[in-house]
């Protein structure tokens, strides 16, 4: 699979030069980033548990059902659809997201603290892997690669949910297709994975930036560094000058995006694909601030890591 | 050209002065002890020649100035750092695979070829190995790299005595070829004594001794002395004067050596003794300066 590029016996001078050449600037990110889902299982081992886990009670739900210990009997996916799948494909989808924004926010937390703690970073840093590559792959996990992950375990949560629920009702005079060709599953897929993208990938990325900058900053405890700054500027802002403007500021970072174009999964019913307007999420100013700020934390973590002492 | 060169370099943390101005000179092809106390700015030396630390002074490496062309640098240079850094999570494998991954000049059969002399199991991961297994693992990635410059900081510092040998045999046998260099750190001079083709001597920040392994054989003579000929002897001004089994044994500095014979048994002195005698003196200097 990775042969290695540098089959030149007894190089010495002459070929400096040639062989970095030959090797993409893109190898050292993608093996960056293997490392990454090498150290860090939990980043889908956990969604994967909490899959799972939802999983056996949407099925006990599902017998419970078919043996009328509660609603009707058959329930007709036709005009239930909702109470049927829709509303579990919504809960299953927040609980998924919910556990990979926890994950996520771990994750960043420690990514750059600690390989100093185990001073591991001496290893990594006796390698041609720039600083930039080492953090931008760490930044790639919570805002893309985590996201990616937790909507294929959600795409295949709900396929499994679909095959459940039609086992389940095989058999009853319940009109199985309709569980099928309803539509949910497809309309609640698209939306999620524009969620991922949108809010995970991209609105949410100052926060992982400073997670990340804290992480490299950080002499010990990078979960204090991260929450107190915020809750200090908080406090002497009230103080001040009797104003929240930080802290609406945080709430409205951490909500999502205001625009009507966004609603949370599980939370109201959405509209389907009238509310997946992307023009509305790239027309708020708040993205493009946020993303300039995700830039700015990025630029001075790579910073730290390339120009600090080594521990 | 030069594989590393200095000039005046300094570094101080706060009022804490590691690098007083070094001057040095590595050529390519050489392999150079850097011998000096806790503290003497070895490895803050290390850190400056690998980019890893800002310094003052005028400082190339390949050519390049580490600091500001690290990345480019770190191509042609690889280190071990003076405490076992494998993470302790990444399997044997993982770690093979990682860096001929990153590394354009990483050569997997070499790597696994040397693994393939130990005990070491792919799917291990680091912390189910023992020190001098990690240390092994370690010497494996970094040998199958083709690095024109290797250095290495207390690289088998708590190994016991069968893994150093089998460490710098590693070392010498496998991977150096008299084109490339290595600078290596360590407190157990002794074991080095035959690896090494130069010496360098550094105490609070200063290089106090620079010179080839045969240099100092011509330089430097060791005599115990017979009881009478003491006076005469001292006369000579040793630089260092010890006492064993009620012997007087005296170490000189640019003295002639048959003149030397006529007054006791004659040899050169062991890097650890010239150590003492050198160190030794410079604290006794740096006193005597003091009051």
């Amino acid at each position: 699979m990775n042969t290695p590029s540098n089959a030149m016996p007894q190089s010495s001078l002459g070929s400096q030069g040639i062989a970095p050449a030959l090797i993409s600037a893109t190898r050292p990110f993608y093996w960056s980033l293997r490392r990454e889902l090498w150290e860090n299982r939990l980043i889908y081992i956990v969604p994967l548990a909490a899959a799972a886990l939802f999983l056996v009670g949407f099925l006990i739900n599902m017998i419970a059902l078919r043996y009328r210990v509660h609603g009707t009997w058959p329930p007709n996916p036709a005009h239930q659809g909702d109470v049927l799948i829709t509303i579990p494909f919504e809960i299953s989808a927040a609980l998924i997201m919910g556990t990979a924004l926890i994950v996520g926010i771990f994750y960043s937390l420690d990514a750059l603290y600690g390989e100093r703690r185990d001073r591991s970073i001496l290893f990594w840093k006796s390698l041609p892997v720039s600083d930039f590559t080492a953090v931008l792959s760490k930044l790639s996990i919570p805002l893309v690669v985590i996201p990616l992950l937790s909507f294929a375990i959600t795409l295949v949560t709900h396929f499994i949910m679909l095959l459940l629920s039609s086992a389940v009702l095989l058999g009853s005079s319940a009109n199985i297709a309709a569980l099928w060709t309803q539509g949910s599953f497809v309309r609640v897929s698209v939306e999620i994975f524009y969620h991922m993208l949108t809010v995970h990938g991209l609105w949410y990325a100052p926060i992982y930036g400073w997670l990340l900058l804290v992480s490299a900053a950080s002499p010990r405890a990078p979960f204090i560094w991260a929450a107190l700054p915020p809750f200090v500027i908080c406090g002497v802002e009230k103080i001040a000058f009797n104003t929240t403007h930080f802290l609406n500021m945080l709430m409205h970072r951490l909500a999502g995006p205001s625009s009507p174009a966004m609603t949370m999964p599980g939370g109201a019913p959405m509209d389907p694909m009238a509310t997946l307007i992307p023009h509305n999420f790239f027309s708020e100013p708040g993205l493009w601030i946020g993303l300039a700020i995700a830039a700015a934390f990025l630029a001075a973590a790579v910073r730290l890591r390339r120009y600090r002492g080594p521990i | 050209m030069a594989c590393i060169e200095a000039r005046g370099l300094r570094k101080s943390f706060g009022k804490t002065i590691a690098l007083d101005g070094i001057n040095l000179r590595v050529e390519e092809g050489r392999i150079v002890g850097l011998i000096g106390p806790n503290g003497a700015g070895k490895t803050t030396a290390l850190n400056a020649i690998l980019g890893l630390t800002p310094y003052q002074g005028e400082l190339r490496v390949l050519g390049r100035n580490p600091w500001t062309e690290r990345d480019q640098l770190m191509r042609d240079v690889c280190f071990i750092a003076d405490v076992a850094v494998l993470p302790r999570w990444i399997r044997v494998s993982q770690a093979i695979d990682y860096v001929a991954g990153v590394h354009p000049r990483f050569d997997r059969a070499k790597a696994e070829a040397f693994l393939a002399r130990t005990t070491i199991g792919r799917d291990r991961k680091v912390k189910q190995l023992s020190k001098g297994m990690v240390a092994q693992l370690h010497l494996a990635l970094v040998m199958a790299i083709d690095a024109k410059l290797l250095v290495l900081d207390e690289p088998t510092l708590g190994l016991d005595i069968l893994y150093r040998k089998q460490f710098y045999d590693g070392l010498l046998n496998d991977y150096f070829d008299r084109n490339r260099t290595i600078v290596v750190t360590t407190h157990q001079v002794e074991e080095l004594q035959h690896v090494l083709t130069d010496l360098m001597f550094i105490d609070r920040g200063r290089i106090v001794l620079d010179s080839s392994m045969e240099g100092l054989e011509a330089r430097f003579v060791e005599v115990t002395v017979h009881p009478g000929q003491v006076a005469a002897a001292r006369a000579l001004k040793p630089i260092h004067e010890r006492e064993v089994l009620g012997r007087s044994i005296l170490l000189f500095d640019h003295v002639d050596r048959r003149q030397l014979a006529a007054l006791g048994d004659v040899r050169t002195p062991s890097i650890a003794d010239l150590f003492v005698a050198v160190l030794g003196n410079q604290a006794g200097e740096a006193k005597g300066a003091a009051v």
